[in-house]
């Protein structure tokens, strides 16, 4: 690993005014930035900034402050695309989310492109925005769904990748698992696909917030992620495809801002990016996207991955000692980013989550939007710790005290 | 202690009442809340327009648990025209504890399951 200076998590806290509040009486640890993340004060105030100095609907407008607004978004565009690593910012599509990025394509390229006995492959780790669109795209065009199914710690099974890989159009699966914190090897089932024919689509999600991404290295077609789970704001998320796709693809949503020309009977589309983004767009959480991708560059990726894998070791560490507890996901930190899932015989994650909740610690619980996953490990739900930027090793600590607090109440 | 885990609900949780299943049960009804994987089966024994008897088997968390072992004992013997209309109130009042919204469908999973079983499978509508 390459050696970086360790982030200063208290000046990062500072950073962070959520962190001045109290829950039950107690200091806020957040523990769910899986789910989403905190958001810095320049975050907020960038957006604040739009607002009250130049809100104007951008792209058209020949004034003054519309001018400012389009210059603004589009260059928390290039920010992105520079953050991570894309060739052109025309390949930076923003959408709502990574749900809709995943959409986007299902809709777009999976209906233009995806025959009936066509195969998608997938795995069984997906958060069911990586799953449910394709079951949707198969029904509908008579395609067939296959998997990768892990091993018992929590690693996708690639023996018989390459027979799966036998008609396959597509391969779509997450960069880095919600539930069990594996880091997927993205290049090895990449070259495998595109061997097979098969185009490949990344759910970065979980990734792109927490360890440097560079999808041009990766070799991939497709990348999709959140904004808000990388201190940005909710409601604006990237497609990021290489130029070749969305110039093919056809329009996902129509309206104004996609079209060139538009006649009664038909339309013709406008340059990539803005082809797909049909409609006003959010320009506020676009500028604030931005302004976390300054923000997180002000920090450094491979520090902020370096930071979470301090702490997912300590949390394994630690973890491991509670009595009873069934620790989920790789036992590797450098195959494990920053979101720890566990079970105890006898507290339910939800009396847990609860209960911790008591100590102002924020824990996930339940099935991480990932049924099957939780059907595989032959449980119900588990609970999630997850970290970021401006967790510390004693906040690991709080959470194994209240755990052990929780596990009293039920004995 | 924790007052949303008082000593009345652990109690129910540890050791519930009415736990198991009846063989000879007119009606079996299972309800399950998917968003966080609690399960509770009634099994119910009518008698002469009454519930006879009630047994119930479930896994979950201790709210959803503890509120269909105290369900149990609050509906047996009782007219089932009666049960149709059960309400949610009387459930959480046994509870006794605040219940957050999002703990809700834990602690009326029977209650509804039980709503379920009686009117023929098909949940009546209430409003909380």
């Amino acid at each position: 690993m390459i050696q970086t200076r360790a982030i200063d998590v208290e000046s990062i806290r500072r950073d962070f005014p959520i962190f001045t509040r109290k829950v039950n009486g107690k200091p806020l640890v957040y523990l769910d930035s899986a789910a989403t993340s905190q958001k810095p004060d320049g975050v907020i105030e960038s957006m604040n900034d739009y607002y009250r100095r130049y809100n104007a609907n951008p792209h058209r407008g020949v004034y003054a402050i519309s001018e400012e607004a389009t210059a603004a978004y589009e260059s928390a565009r290039q920010k992105v695309a520079t953050f991570i690593q894309a060739p052109s910012p025309k390949e930076i599509v923003f959408t709502r989310n990574v749900t809709e990025a995943i959409n986007l394509v299902r809709y777009s390229w999976g209906r233009a492109n995806v025959r009936a006995g066509d195969r998608i492959l997938l795995t069984e780790m997906e958060h069911h925005s990586n799953l449910v669109p394709w079951q949707l795209l198969a029904r509908e065009v008579g395609a067939q769904l296959d998997f990768l199914y892990i091993d018992d710690d929590g690693l996708l099974r690639l023996e018989d990748l390459d027979r799966k890989l036998e008609g396959a159009r597509l391969v779509a699966f997450t960069h880095q698992s919600n539930t069990l914190g594996t880091i997927n090897p993205v290049k090895a089932i990449t070259q495998a696909a595109h061997r097979a024919g098969a185009l490949v689509l990344v759910d970065g999600a979980q990734a792109v917030p927490h360890m440097a991404v560079n999808v041009a290295d990766l070799g991939i077609d497709f990348y999709g992620f959140s904004g808000h789970k990388m201190c940005g704001p909710t409601g604006i998320g990237v497609l990021w495809a290489r130029r070749a796709l969305l110039e093919a693809m056809p329009p996902f949503m129509g309206g104004g801002d996609m079209i060139k020309r538009v006649r009664l009977q038909e339309a013709t589309w406008n340059d990539l990016p803005w082809k797909f983004e049909a409609g006003t767009p959010s320009v506020a959480e676009g500028i604030g996207l931005g302004a976390a991708v300054d923000y997180l560059c002000g920090i450094g990726m491979d520090r902020v991955r370096a930071h979470e894998r301090t702490l997912v070791e300590y949390a394994l560490e630690k973890l491991q000692d509670v009595p009873g507890i069934r620790l989920y996901g790789p036992a590797d930190s450098e195959i494990h980013g920053g979101a720890v899932s566990f079970s105890l015989p006898n507290v339910h994650p939800h009396d847990l989550a609860t209960l911790v909740d008591r100590e102002g610690i924020a824990i996930r619980a339940g099935h991480h939007c990932t049924q099957p996953l939780m059907e595989r490990l032959g449980v119900p739900a588990t609970s999630r710790a997850s970290f970021y930027i401006y967790n510390r090793p004693a906040e690991v600590d709080q959470l194994v005290e209240a755990i052990e607090k929780a596990q009293k109440v039920f004995n | 202690m924790d007052d949303l885990y008082r000593e009345q609900i652990l109690d129910h949780y540890k050791n519930p009442h009415n736990f198991g299943e009846l063989p000879d049960a007119d009606i079996t009804q299972e309800g399950d809340n998917p968003l966080c994987g609690d399960v509770v089966t009634l099994y119910l024994k009518l008698d002469d327009g009454k519930l006879g008897s009630v047994r119930f088997r479930g896994r979950g968390c201790a709210i959803s648990q503890a509120s269909a072992s105290m369900l149990t004992d609050m509906i047996v013997g009782r007219p089932v025209s009666e049960l149709k209309h059960f309400p949610t109130s009387d459930l959480l009042e046994e509870l006794g504890i605040q219940i957050s919204p999002a703990r809700m469908k834990c602690a009326t999973l029977s209650v509804n399951t039980l709503r379920v079983a009686l009117n023929g499978g098909a949940a009546e509508v209430e409003d909380e």
